[in-house]
């Protein structure tokens, strides 16, 4: 499996394709009045020098023209469908908002991963991460005792500076439960103390969990709803064992909206906790005060906001995150266009994980995320998503930006005023 | 019979009940596939975000008018003529009375005939922004021409007659012919946007909506 198609078996294809044609899609293609209004809302065009084959309704139209030959679909076909589907498309739904029908691309793309997967054609680093997270319960398959060792690990580092800091494990009942994308035990464990710091200074009643903790749902990406269900399952499992009244996202933009919005779809019936992005949690902190940031901190730096557009504009959080940028900078300008009508930064839709033959595309397609960054001067682009983290980063050093990317827990970490009587004492230590 | 009671009679007939039994067909398949197959739009139904999605959009109150204002003006132009000019006709008036005694308020004529020139110019407009422009020709399917064809030879066969250059009644009779076949193909084809839009635009509304987040 993996890249490579196996046999093509159109009565799978058929099948498929009928399973999955509902009535907003077959609306969809039927109604495109092909007015070509969505093309300069694609990051995909706009950065490939408006190639017309890059605006939405083309590849929407590639679609159509497949499920309507599928009799005829062949090998060849589906190689050219798989380009256009994973390579071209990062299903920000940007053009649906401007679309004057609402024709959403984003969701016609999705379908033909659906189609494409039927076939045994995904990305085979989505799908080996997708494997590992139904086997081992998260993306990097971690066992279970690393991930414990890594949040007891996690708790003294912190406690070396607030020593009654905690990380609770499946404390049943708590006010919520904090939930993670497989990279920070993996890559960046900061991470999760960062955010431990957070929620002991504000006083929270948290918890993580020993299972179901990874939030991420790659199988999304991949047009796997089967799969994308039985995750969104462990996590919903391991809320409501634990009887949480909140499940907050870490800042990651595809995780919320798998979990908030489209898994109550898969699962068949609403969650019985309320989800919330961390974005949206810091900002109710800081409004009641509960935390409090020294915004000197960053005074000499000009701060911008990427708005991933699984927080924003599918997510709904735009505000928040603006709100917090007000406790936080001093000198603050908005990339424009931004808020819901941001452009995507060219690494979603699964292109981060895709990595490999997509790289090339993926920094080519940032060129306008790049160039609106570049516009604002700004020193720090803070982003509250994973994806956008890294699509970032890579892209200061493709195009020279010479900005340094943020999430925001790594911008609390040195601007969050903690109590004198919480720090730890110095007597053992003689550093300054 | 002679021709132009053919067309006066049976076959307009024909022509409204292919154009209101098609598109109510298209209405009752869409619910019932969608009661199957697209829960989501019931389950997070919400007038508030069907009606703030429609609106902004049946006025030009969204992102896509501010950036394209020509287009934006043109379109406007082109679907209130092509909707207004056919039904608020005197000649057409008469002839709804004439049928079926039924009479409504009427635009002068003078009003009319310009409101037709500006269907055809702007259809012409966006027939040739087809050909010119490459991110819109790519997407140019024939059936796309073809049904700016169908749609403004009502329009160009109307004011010939209304103004008799030609043969009256021959033009009266393509004008007639072009009428129906327009009401004919509606429902079978992107022309159908004239109804299923408020649908579309509906599903993606509350879709946003319960996101928090315009869809215009
Ligand atoms: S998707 Fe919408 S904006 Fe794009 S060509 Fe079709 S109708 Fe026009
Ligand atoms: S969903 Fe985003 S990436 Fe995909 S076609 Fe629309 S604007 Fe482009
Ligand atoms: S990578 Fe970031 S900007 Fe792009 S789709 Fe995800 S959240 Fe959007």
């Amino acid at each position: 499996m993996g890249d490579k198609a196996a046999n093509f078996n159109p009565d799978v294809f058929k099948k498929t394709a009928e399973e999955k044609s509902n009535a907003r899609l077959k609306m969809w293609l039927e109604i495109c009045a092909h007015c070509g209004l969505c093309a300069d809302t694609c990051h995909f065009y706009l950065a490939n020098e408006r190639d017309p084959k890059m605006m939405p309704a083309y590849k929407a139209k590639k679609v159509l023209e497949t499920i309507n030959k599928k009799n005829k679909f062949d090998e060849d076909r589906l190689d050219d469908f798989y380009e256009t589907i994973y390579g071209e498309c990062t299903m920000c739904r940007r053009c649906t908002m401007f679309c004057p029908f609402g024709i959403d691309v984003a969701s016609i793309i999705s379908m033909a991963r659906s189609l494409s997967a039927s076939q045994g054609k995904v990305p085979k680093e989505l799908l080996k991460a997708v494997e590992g997270h139904l086997e081992s319960g998260n993306q990097m398959s971690i066992t279970e005792e690393e991930w414990v060792d890594t949040l007891e690990w996690m708790e003294e580092e912190l406690q070396e500076e607030l020593p009654g800091a905690t990380i609770p494990i499946d404390k049943k009942g708590a006010d919520f439960l904090y939930v993670v994308n497989a990279r920070e035990p993996k890559f960046y464990p900061m991470d999760i103390s960062q955010a431990a710091m957070v929620f002991y200074l504000a006083g929270a009643d948290w918890t993580m969990s020993r299972k179901g903790w990874d939030v991420t749902n790659l199988a999304m990406f991949m047009g796997d709803i089967a799969g994308a269900t039985k995750i969104a399952k462990m996590v919903r499992d391991a809320a409501e064992e634990l009887e949480v009244k909140r499940v907050v996202v870490t800042e990651c933009g595809h995780a919320l909206r798998s979990l908030q919005f489209e898994s109550p779809i898969w699962l068949g019936r609403d969650h019985q906790f309320e989800v919330v992005h961390s974005v949206s949690l810091f900002a109710e902190y800081l409004r009641e005060g509960r935390i409090k940031l020294d915004k000197s901190v960053f005074a000499n730096e000009r701060c911008t906001y990427q708005d991933p557009c699984n927080v924003s504009r599918n997510g709904g959080c735009a505000q928040d995150g603006r709100e917090i940028v007000k406790y936080l900078c001093e000198d603050f300008v908005e990339m424009e266009p931004h808020g819901e009508y941001n452009y995507c930064c060219g690494g979603g839709g699964g292109f981060i994980p895709m990595a490999g033959a997509f790289k090339e595309r993926r920094l080519k397609s940032g060129k306008v995320k790049a160039e609106q960054i570049k516009a604002t001067g700004a020193t720090i682009c803070i982003t509250p998503c994973h994806n956008c983290y890294d699509q970032l980063r890579d892209l200061s050093k493709e195009y020279e930006l010479g900005i340094k990317v943020l999430s925001f827990k790594e911008m609390f970490e040195e601007a969050l005023i903690i109590p004198e009587e919480l720090k730890a004492k110095e007597d053992d230590e003689d550093e300054e | 019979m002679s021709l132009y009671e053919l067309l006066r009679g049976p076959l307009l007939w024909v022509a409204f009940g292919v154009f209101f039994g098609g598109m109510a067909l298209r209405v009752v398949l869409f619910f019932q596939l969608s009661m199957q197959k697209d829960k989501p739009i019931y389950r997070f139904f919400s007038w508030k975000w069907l009606w703030l999605s429609i609106f902004h959009w049946v006025i030009p109150l969204n992102e896509t008018a501010k950036k394209n204002p020509v287009v934006t003006l043109v379109g406007f132009v082109f679907h209130i003529c092509l909707i207004v000019t056919p039904l608020f006709l005197v000649a057409h008036g008469v002839l709804w009375y004439e049928s079926w005694e039924i009479s409504w308020w009427s635009l002068p004529e003078s009003v009319t005939d310009y409101m037709t020139l500006i269907a055809i110019g702007s259809g012409l407009f966006f027939g040739i922004r087809r050909m010119v422009s490459p991110h819109v020709r790519i997407v140019t399917t024939a059936a796309d021409y073809l049904l700016l064809v169908v749609t403004l030879a009502p329009f160009v066969t109307g004011y010939l007659a209304y103004h008799q250059y030609f043969d009256y009644q021959t033009i009266i009779l393509l004008h007639m012919f072009f009428g129906e076949l327009m009401l004919v193909v509606i429902p079978f084809t992107k022309l159908s946007h004239f109804l299923m839009f408020f649908f579309s635009r509906a599903v993606t509304g509350m879709e946003f909506g319960r996101r928090n987040a315009p869809s215009w």
